[in-house]
């Protein structure tokens, strides 16, 4: 890596996006203080006091046109940095709908990420170029923030919460990940190595790094080993309501409202079983798992529940074949 | 009416200083002056002390691998953010030469509430002690934003201590304001209309605004993080049901606010450097006078733009990014408006009208860099990196601190009736901006690069920017001591000053000597003209 470079590599296709905007930023941010620099010494030096004793300059009490002129013009060129910049921001933080879903801890100073086919890395991430990738993070402590500056790309990791971002990469190599929110002792060691891969190459890595179970196979083994297959069976006939194409669907509440079932929903219903009772079922049936279950486990367990779900069936596998294709 | 012409050596007659002696005359006083000089005292060894742990810093970061142990690292940051916002830059102008000059400017004796403005002073000698104490029984690591869940639960050090001396110092900041607002509202002289307000008295008025509605914001935030660290009561960290980006929000509710409540007095300063050494009125003085208070309101409707990446609404942070813009508009119109003065001026060059063009580049800078951060698809990428660092300090530094030297330059002849050496007084005014410029201008492009805040240890291709960080930081240390030294000395040995060495307009020039009496005026003074009549006849006291 050059020692002197102003701008980090661009590694992803929001990357250039995000330095042209840049670009146009430096370009009215230097235009504007050149010319107030110009301006004033211009004026300092026309305008200095020859003698001690110059007479006092006729006063000029102001201008309400200059004063509009310097208002809006500016104000112009800031519209253009808010859409744009909205825009980008937009883009950035919508995934599309086909995303390859990979999945993040952080923990006061480590990494950990999963993939759907099992792998897992402490502090790696590796990702194949030319495919949208999605990474939903969490936090198991305080919070932390996954920075790839390669990407132009950050987001906080706020404990009891998902997060979610996603990018596309472009270019091979290997490239920093930091944490960017202060966490305590060793928040400057809390880095790791994002490697962007062709498809072909990273198809091999996956088999090489292959565990036997995919994350849904091992959130089924959770399932079991925590029970909850005892009453959520897969049909409606038991104690709480079937998880069979819960996922993505709406839900209806007994309080009369209705949620979309998503990460964060699935989330919450098993750590505080009863924020949000479906109707139709009681209160105080199913255990509180707050404190219980770690955020790995956790994210299994949901990316097994989604696997139930018609319309993402058999995740794990379909992900794999799909970058297969590429 | 004035007995003494404008040059004549003044007497060393009857003035605030000399009035009365001993301890007990300083630290029971009340009057305005004095307790603007134990502010001044306070915070000049505050900010020396927040120095001494930029030194640190600056120093473990000559290598990627660190000098320090990170947690001593971690406090060395802590501490500085702590000390140097809440105990030097929210009370650096307004405390001491606002304190000071207020009164003298509307033509009072004193603030409406001379004992609280006494109370101010030890309520923040109060905060203070509980903040060094947490430095002296090992420090705080929190960073001074204190984010919740590692404040309130995760972080082993002195988190209470610390943040009750930021609690009672906010005390202080509310009564300052408190003081200011009435007093601007009830005591100004016969004849002085808001139209013909200082400036500075302005830049004051908002600022008092701001320190009563947005301070017992911060202190509410620290209640709830001391009811969670101690008690454990789940109101921030998610493990005892609470939510950390909430006290995200109601920190920046204050925070933001508050670097308004630092930069704005600074700019009050500039608008009176400028027209005392151009010897012309403001240009567009309603425009200025009202872009404080605009600043002041939209200040507080910004907030979120610390939370792009936090986890708030996109719609929420695109309505934070376009407030944002908006409140970059009355910033603007000052620069603007501060250039327009100087056209067709009689500009001369002493001390305080460098420190006043080293305010206007570095501030436009500062703010300029503040619409990357405003632009939320870059601000993603430049948020938590030194970009921010570099921003900030740009505004706080380059702005703010600028903006004190200069004002104490300034009104160094009216506050002690002694002149300073100028040409030191240059020197420094250069060896000040070269150095600042070299410790903050790589930090732009360190972070670009993507180089953390905060980090006790770097990637290595971030080295070189560091190391000109570092070089650039022992030079504006240097550029910080020298006018140290030379006030020091010229209080003392300096030659007296004549009322008016500037021949500048204002209440305190013009119908104060040097140093005011006590009570400020011979005789209550009667306003018949506009703020800067540059041009108009020399009417000194007119009755």
């Amino acid at each position: 890596m050059p020692t002197l470079s102003l701008v980090p590599p661009r590694a992803s296709t929001g990357a250039g996006q995000v330095d042209a905007l840049y670009g146009y930023l430096l370009v009215v941010g230097i235009a504007m203080t050149v010319l107030i620099f110009v301006v004033v010494v211009f004026f300092a030096l026309k305008y200095r006091r020859k003698s001690p004793d110059e007479p006092p300059p006729k006063p000029i009490h102001g201008s309400i046109p200059l004063e509009l002129t310097w208002s809006v013009i500016p104000f112009l060129f800031m519209l253009v940095m808010f859409a744009w910049g909205t825009k980008l921001y937009f883009d950035n933080y919508t995934p599309p709908r086909d995303t390859l879903d990979i999945y993040v801890v952080g923990k006061q100073w480590m990494w950990k990420v999963q993939y759907p086919d099992g792998q897992r890395e402490i502090n790696e991430l590796h990702v194949p170029t030319g495919r949208a990738v999605k990474i939903t993070l969490a936090s198991e402590d305080v919070i932390h923030s996954f920075f790839l500056p390669a990407f132009r790309l950050k987001h906080d990791v706020v404990p009891g919460s998902y997060q979610t971002f996603w990018f596309q990469a472009t270019l091979p190599g290997r490239y920093h990940i930091f944490c960017a929110e202060y966490c305590g002792t060793n928040h400057s060691r809390m880095i790791g190595w994002v490697t962007v891969m062709e498809p072909v190459a990273y198809q091999n890595w996956l088999a090489g790094s292959a565990t036997g179970a995919s994350m849904a196979e091992q959130g089924q083994k959770l399932f079991d080993q925590f029970g909850c297959v005892t009453c959520h069976v897969t049909d409606s006939q038991g104690r709480c309501p079937s998880l069979r194409n819960v996922f993505g669907n709406p839900v209806q509440l007994e309080d009369g409202r209705t949620v979309v079932a998503n990460e964060a929903y699935i989330r919450e219903s098993i750590l505080n079983p009863n924020a949000k009772i479906v109707k139709g079922y009681k209160h105080d049936v199913m255990p509180v798992f707050q404190g219980q279950i770690s955020e790995d486990n956790l994210l299994q367990l949901i990316v097994y529940i989604k696997s139930l779900s018609a319309s993402t069936a058999a995740p794990a596998k379909a992900a794999a074949t799909q970058v297969q294709k590429q | 009416m004035s007995t003494t012409l404008p040059h004549a050596p003044t007497e060393e007659r009857v003035n605030y200083l000399n009035a009365d002696y001993g301890w007990q005359s300083w630290l029971f006083t009340t009057d305005h002056k004095r307790i603007a000089l134990l502010y001044l005292f306070s915070i000049t060894a505050f900010f020396f002390v927040g120095g001494a742990f930029a030194v640190g810093m600056r120093l473990n970061l000559l290598r990627p691998d660190g000098l320090f142990q990170h947690d001593t690292y971690n406090k060395l940051f802590t501490m500085h953010g702590i000390i140097m916002v809440f105990f030097f830059l929210v009370p650096s102008i307004p405390a001491t030469l606002g304190n000071f000059l207020v009164p003298l400017m509307i033509g009072a004796r004193d603030l409406a509430f001379p004992r609280i403005n006494l109370l101010s002073w030890y309520i923040y000698i109060v905060g203070g002690v509980f903040a060094l104490t947490a430095i002296v029984r090992g420090g705080v690591d929190t960073g001074w934003t204190f984010y919740a869940p590692f404040s309130s639960t995760y972080s082993n050090t002195h988190v209470i201590l610390a943040a009750i001396g930021v609690f009672v110092s906010g005390f202080s900041s509310i009564l300052t304001g408190l003081n200011f607002i009435v007093t601007i509202h009830k005591m100004r002289a016969p004849g002085m209309t808001w139209g013909r307000l200082p400036l500075f008295v302005w830049a004051h008025y908002a600022t008092s605004l701001i320190q009563v509605l947005g301070t017992p914001v911060i202190a509410i935030t620290i209640v709830l993080l001391g009811l969670e660290r101690i008690l454990h009561a789940g109101i921030f960290d998610p493990a005892l049901g609470g939510d950390p980006v909430l006290f995200q929000h109601l920190f920046w509710f204050y925070s933001h606010p508050a670097v308004y409540i630092m930069i704005l007095p600074g700019m009050g300063v500039i608008s009176e450097i400028i027209a005392c050494f151009s010897r012309k009125a403001i240009f567009g003085y309603g425009f200025v006078a009202f872009s404080s208070v605009a600043i002041a309101v939209l200040g507080f409707l910004v907030w979120g733009h610390h939370l792009f990446v936090a986890g708030q609404s996109m719609y929420a942070s695109m309505v934070f990014s376009f407030i944002s813009f908006l409140v970059a508009v009355p910033s603007a119109i000052k620069v603007f408006n501060w250039t327009a003065t100087m056209y067709r001026g009689s500009i001369s060059f002493e001390t305080p009208m460098l420190y006043a063009f080293g305010f206007i580049g570095l501030f436009t800078i500062g703010g300029l860099t503040g619409l990357f951060l405003a632009t939320m698809a870059i601000d993603v990428h430049l948020t938590d990196t030194y970009f921010v660092i570099a921003h900030f300090h740009y505004v706080m530094v380059g702005g703010m601190v600028l903006a004190f030297l200069g004002g104490i330059h300034f009104w160094f002849p009216k506050i002690t009736g002694r002149m300073y050496p100028e040409n030191w007084a240059r020197i420094a005014a250069i060896i000040v901006f070269v150095g600042f410029n070299l410790t903050f201008f790589p930090q732009f492009i360190v972070g670009y690069l993507g180089m953390p805040r905060r980090y006790a240890t770097y990637a290595e291709e971030f080295q070189v920017l560091n190391v000109l960080s570092t070089a650039g930081a022992s030079i504006l240390g240097l550029g910080y001591l020298i006018p140290m030294i030379y006030l020091a000395w010229a209080w003392r040995k300096g030659p007296r000053a004549p009322q008016n060495p500037w021949h500048a307009k204002g209440l305190e020039w013009e119908n104060s000597p040097s140093p005011p009496p006590t009570f400020n005026f011979d005789e209550q003074p009667i306003v018949t003209e506009e703020a800067y009549n540059y041009a108009g006849e020399v009417q000194v006291g007119r009755h």
